[in-house]
């Protein structure tokens, strides 16, 4: 009921558009399509729209809640590293029983175990299946960790966070710390999952090596575009229901809110929990499109990045994150790419792959100093919609319900 | 004429046994002439010892030259002297025996021995008695460290002689420990070796450690039945416990004491090879990715002789139970090894106490650098309350102040002491313009400031990247701040660890200093804790803040200056510390400068703690310290020294 009750038209407007990308895309792609859009660049668009999902699961926490988490990147991170696990043992496994059924006798299971932990393994100087892989063999087993490890490591964190009454920044560096560690550890090279080296080929499916990647570039462009329109929705009936009504409450005011009778903590355990299985899934979709995942990804930077996204779309408002996450990213693979062209100053060259960068740290300083509504103002100003006369000046999306006098007190 | 013959023949001998009589060294080299010209390292050793050996005084002039590749022989009379090159193509020759002048010869009547490394070192180590016992305090310090370095036993005796006529109360004291040492190891007297080993128990040299544990050497040794009472025997291995099954059974196999093993991967090639039409040994191929069958095949073929006999389970117990491995030492003696592992496990327990101690030094010195890298952010954070990520480009900035000031000013010690107030200066000035600019709008939003500052971060990070390049850059420190404090050989800090600790040190007294006795420090506590009253008292608030963060700042940057000097400057060096800079405040406690310090002593104190328990993974130790700070924060939330009452802002 409430998805077109009040930001309804939004909602309806962000479906279609979605829906309309999509076919555009299949019909211009090389696979299904005139092949107008190489197979990198559909690839290139699937990931950003995993990037919205995840951006998404970002909002819903910050925007919504007030909780600036700087670890949801990491959890995207790990729901990619769930499903690489299934798709590099299975591929792997595929490739070994091929090449042993031209043995003279047939492979027993721990031959073919062993062989299989030999070709993942070798890189790290290892030949036995870590215990963190037994599930590995099963599809469904490792789509259920997808969402169970992101969910219970934030669930477990949350918990522990939550309970202690950590909030604002502190809760920030905390969740940065966890970030920190997670990346540490995956960095390690006897944790069982390749160190550094992460897990590699995931673009090749199982069983569909002779499906071209310009068509599994177009399924899983389909599979990023449902995900990302039923998080959506799914965002759309958190936020405006009874539930979101609360959400906003904690985020201006959480003292008020307590006192008003809401378990606080558990409101903010669920979400925090929820987004979290969001981010795992997003990144389950995401990392079979870029074929590889590694620590690096999941560095505390990255996480801050989604934030950096978030707030540049305008927080606060769903569409908003989407804008931000596709926006920032594809300018910045743009950028960074080399496809920008070089300004030439006379006296020095401008090279964009140095110095975008800078760029993008300076214009972040100023959405945040000039514009906290982000490019989602924009649609405000288009619908002449202006915030109500507070008698005093806006203090932005974190204490939005606080009018400058209270908020000086 | 027959007489005549007799005659001058007799003279002739009289007057090669008078030239032996006055020429002892020339007659030595004469009867070893042959050895000498030919010049192998295989055949030249009773050479070199019929020289080291007269007991001529000018056996060391000889050996030297001929060393030093100045040994020459006169190929007109075969006669040897040490030449040096004089104008031309002729040579000055210096008899050996008189040590005078021998008058010169052309290069074409000379020939020059030339030997190789090998004869080189043999030579060396005749050479060692004389350097021991040479009147140059300097060439006694060489010839020791060559003993020390080469050890045998043919130096024993030498080096105890010299140690009477030694005057240097150093050098003298580094023999006798040699000296101990060479017993231990070669004295043929079992009684003094372990007089020694007691004498030297406890010791903590590394040198004491690298003679004793040779010492314990062992072999591993199958026997059938018991083994020999005479072995002296370190240790019977029980199969299963300390030594794997499989692993003892090839023991066996290898000492031809019992039947080799089939491995499966043996099991399959033998399998293979005699598969036909689809069976094998009675079975279908198909079936045989099943081990137990794949086995019974392997029996059937075995029974029809085809492959060898596999020992079974049984069969390989069998062949355990009947026969016994053991760890033999290679030293006979058992009163002698006894001895070494006594002495060995008092110097284990030596050596654990100075570890502890070397590892509180490590934890103190990893304590200052946290704590000099988190105390600006004390100040920003602790005491302003605002979150500020570009802290360690701040750091960053700091260290690369220092490189530009090195760049300019060559000498290291001017340039560290003016690079120290210049990374001050930068950084207060970026740290005063970042406020005025950003920070100043955004107080009321600390999140946001978070994020606008992160922004700052990561145009700071290009920025310098874009400067200086990815390559990391060196600062150098000052020659007098190399090396390291040596206490023992396992208690060792460097000088730059103690140079950081006084820095660290330095700055709490500062900051103390500016908060407690400063009108500057009286107006920040003022405007923390109630900006609107301290701004009624006419303190103005923006200056107060401005002037604050630059302080905070101002410190960073001198912290950069400090752990460039130990860690390489690139534009990711304050990344690195970011994280931990924050943990420290938050786990000491924000607002207070004690707590800081506690929280870097925890934290630097745990980081060692941890790595002292797995050496080799530093990123362990790091992953488990952050995991157990998120924990500690659940007990202790406020940090460990928490602020009470007003000052606690809420």
């Amino acid at each position: 009921m409430h998805l077109f009750h009040k930001r309804g038209a939004s909602t309806v407007i962000f479906l279609a558009l979605l829906v309309a990308f999509t076919i555009v895309v299949t019909l211009l792609s090389e696979g299904m399509g005139v092949g107008i859009i190489s197979t990198s660049f559909v690839k290139t668009l699937g990931k950003t729209l995993c990037l919205a999902l995840v951006a998404i699961s970002m909002d819903l926490v910050w925007g919504y809640a007030g909780i600036l988490s700087l670890g949801h990147f990491a959890l995207f991170g790990l729901g990619g590293y769930m499903i690489g696990m299934w798709l590099m043992y299975e591929r792997t496994r595929e490739i070994v029983v091929s090449s042993l059924a031209d043995a003279p006798i047939p492979p027993t299971v721990q031959e073919v175990s062993d062989a299989i932990a030999n070709q993942i393994f070798g890189v790290v100087g290892s030949t036995e299946f870590p215990l963190i892989w037994a599930f590995a063999d099963s599809l469904l087993a490792q789509l259920m960790l997808v969402v169970l490890v992101p969910g219970v490591l934030a669930g477990v964190f949350g918990w522990l966070a939550f309970r202690s009454r950590v909030a604002g920044v502190y809760l920030s560096i905390l969740t940065q710390a966890m970030t920190l560690a997670l990346s540490l550890y995956l960095f390690q090279n006897d944790n069982g999952l390749r160190g550094n080296n992460g897990l590699s080929g995931l673009q090749n499916l199982p069983g569909l090596s002779d499906v071209s990647q310009a068509v599994v570039s177009v399924w899983f462009l389909w599979g990023a575009a449902l995900a990302l329109g039923l998080g959506y929705l799914l965002a759309v009936w958190v936020v405006f229901g009874k539930f979101g009504s609360v959400l906003r409450g904690i985020r201006d005011d959480e003292a008020r809110v307590r006192f008003l009778g809401y378990p606080v903590e558990t409101y903010k355990l669920v979400l925090f929990t929820g987004t979290a299985c969001m981010a795992g899934i997003a990144g389950a979709l995401y990392y079979p499109q870029a074929g590889i995942v590694n620590p690096a990804e999941m560095a505390p930077i990255a996480s801050i990045y989604l934030a950096v996204w978030v707030a540049i779309g305008g927080r606060g408002r769903l569409y908003g994150a989407v804008i931000g996450a596709a926006f920032v990213s594809l300018v910045s693979s743009w950028f960074t790419g080399g496809q920008a062209p070089d300004v030439s100053l006379g006296f020095y060259t401008i090279k964009w792959v140095d110095w975008w960068l800078v760029v993008l740290g300076l214009s972040f300083v100023l959405v945040t100093l000039f514009a906290p509504k982000g490019i989602g103002g924009l649609f405000d100003l288009l619908e002449r919609r202006t915030a109500p006369d507070r008698h005093g000046a806006d203090l932005g999306p974190d204490q939005g319900a606080l009018r400058e006098k209270e908020a000086s007190e | 004429m027959k007489h005549l013959l007799i005659v001058a023949l007799a003279l002739a001998m009289t007057c090669s046994l008078a030239r032996a009589q006055e020429a002892p060294i020339q007659a030595i080299l004469q009867a070893q002439a042959a050895l000498i010209m030919e010049n192998s390292r295989r055949t030249v050793a009773p050479a070199i010892a019929a020289v080291s050996d007269s007991g001529l005084p000018q056996a060391q002039d000889v050996l030297q030259a001929w060393q030093g590749k100045k040994l020459w022989q006169r190929t007109s009379d075969g006669l040897f002297f040490r030449a040096e090159k004089a104008e031309g193509k002729t040579y000055k020759l210096y008899d050996f025996d008189t040590r005078e002048t021998a008058g010169s010869a052309p290069a074409s009547d000379l020939e020059q021995i030339k030997p190789n490394s090998g004869i080189r070192a043999l030579i060396g180590s005749a050479l060692v008695q004389f350097q021991l016992q040479d009147a140059d305090p300097k060439r006694r310090l060489a010839a020791l460290t060559s003993v020390q370095r080469n050890p045998s036993a043919d130096v024993l005796e030498p080096l105890r002689g010299s140690i009477a006529a030694e005057t240097d109360p150093t050098i003298r004291a580094m023999k006798v420990r040699a000296e101990r040492l060479l017993t231990i190891a070669y004295d043929p007297d079992e009684a003094e070796r372990i007089k020694a080993i007691s004498e030297m128990s406890g010791d903590l040299g590394v040198d004491l450690r690298a003679t004793l544990n040779p010492l314990l050497a062992t072999r591993r040794a199958v026997f059938a039945g018991a083994p020999p009472e005479t072995l002296n025997i370190a240790e019977t291995l029980v199969p299963g416990a300390s030594v794997e099954v499989m692993q003892a059974y090839d023991m066996l196999v290898e000492a031809d004491l019992a039947p080799s093993r089939v491995t499966d991967a043996q099991v399959r090639n033998a399998l293979a090879e005699n598969a036909k039409g689809g069976m094998v040994g009675g079975i279908p191929i198909r079936q045989l990715d099943d081990p137990d069958m794949r086995q019974r095949a392997y029996r059937a073929l075995s029974a029809a002789g085809t492959v060898p006999p596999a020992p079974d389970a049984a069969q390989i117990a069998g062949a355990l139970e009947a026969h016994s491995i053991v760890d033999v030492y290679l030293e006979p003696s058992r009163t002698m090894t006894n001895a070494v592992s006594e002495a060995l496990d008092t110097i284990a327990l030596t050596v654990g106490v100075n570890q502890t101690v070397d590892l509180i030094l490590d934890g103190l010195s990893l304590t200052s650098i946290y704590f000099l890298a988190a105390i600006g952010l004390a100040i920003t954070f602790g005491v302003m309350g605002v979150i500020n990520m570009a802290h360690g480009e701040f750091i960053m900035m700091g260290a690369y102040t220092g490189y530009v000031v090195q760049q300019i000013i060559p000498n290291h010690t001017a340039s560290i002491l003016v690079a120290i107030p210049a990374a001050f200066a930068v950084t207060f000035a970026a740290g005063v313009v970042m406020e005025r600019l950003v920070i100043r709008w955004l107080y009321n939003r600390p999140l946001e400031t978070l994020l606008a500052t992160f922004g700052v971060s990561i145009a700071l990070q290009q920025l310098a990247k874009n400067i200086f390049g990815t390559q990391a850059r060196p600062l150098t420190a000052p020659a007098w701040l190399d090396g390291a404090w040596v206490i023992n050989d396992v208690v060792a800090i460097s000088f730059i660890r103690i140079a950081i600790f006084v820095l660290a040190v330095f700055f709490l007294g500062v900051y103390l200093f500016i908060m407690r006795r400063t009108r500057l420090g009286l107006e920040t506590r003022a405007v923390t804790q109630n900006p609107r009253m301290a701004s009624s008292m006419g303190i103005n608030l923006n200056k107060v803040n401005m002037l604050t963060f630059g302080l905070g700042s101002g410190i960073a940057g001198v912290a950069g200056v400090a752990i460039g000097l130990f860690a390489k400057v690139t534009s990711e060096l304050g990344s690195d510390y970011i994280v931990q800079s924050f943990m420290t405040v938050v786990v000491g406690g924000v607002g207070n400068i004690w707590g800081t310090l506690a929280g870097a002593a925890m934290i630097g104190f745990l980081q060692k703690g941890i790595e002292w328990f797995n050496p080799s993974n530093t990123l362990a130790a790091q992953t488990f310290m952050i995991v157990f700070i998120i924990i500690f924060i659940q007990f202790r939330p406020r940090g460990i020294i928490a602020l009470k009452g007003r000052a606690a802002g809420d």
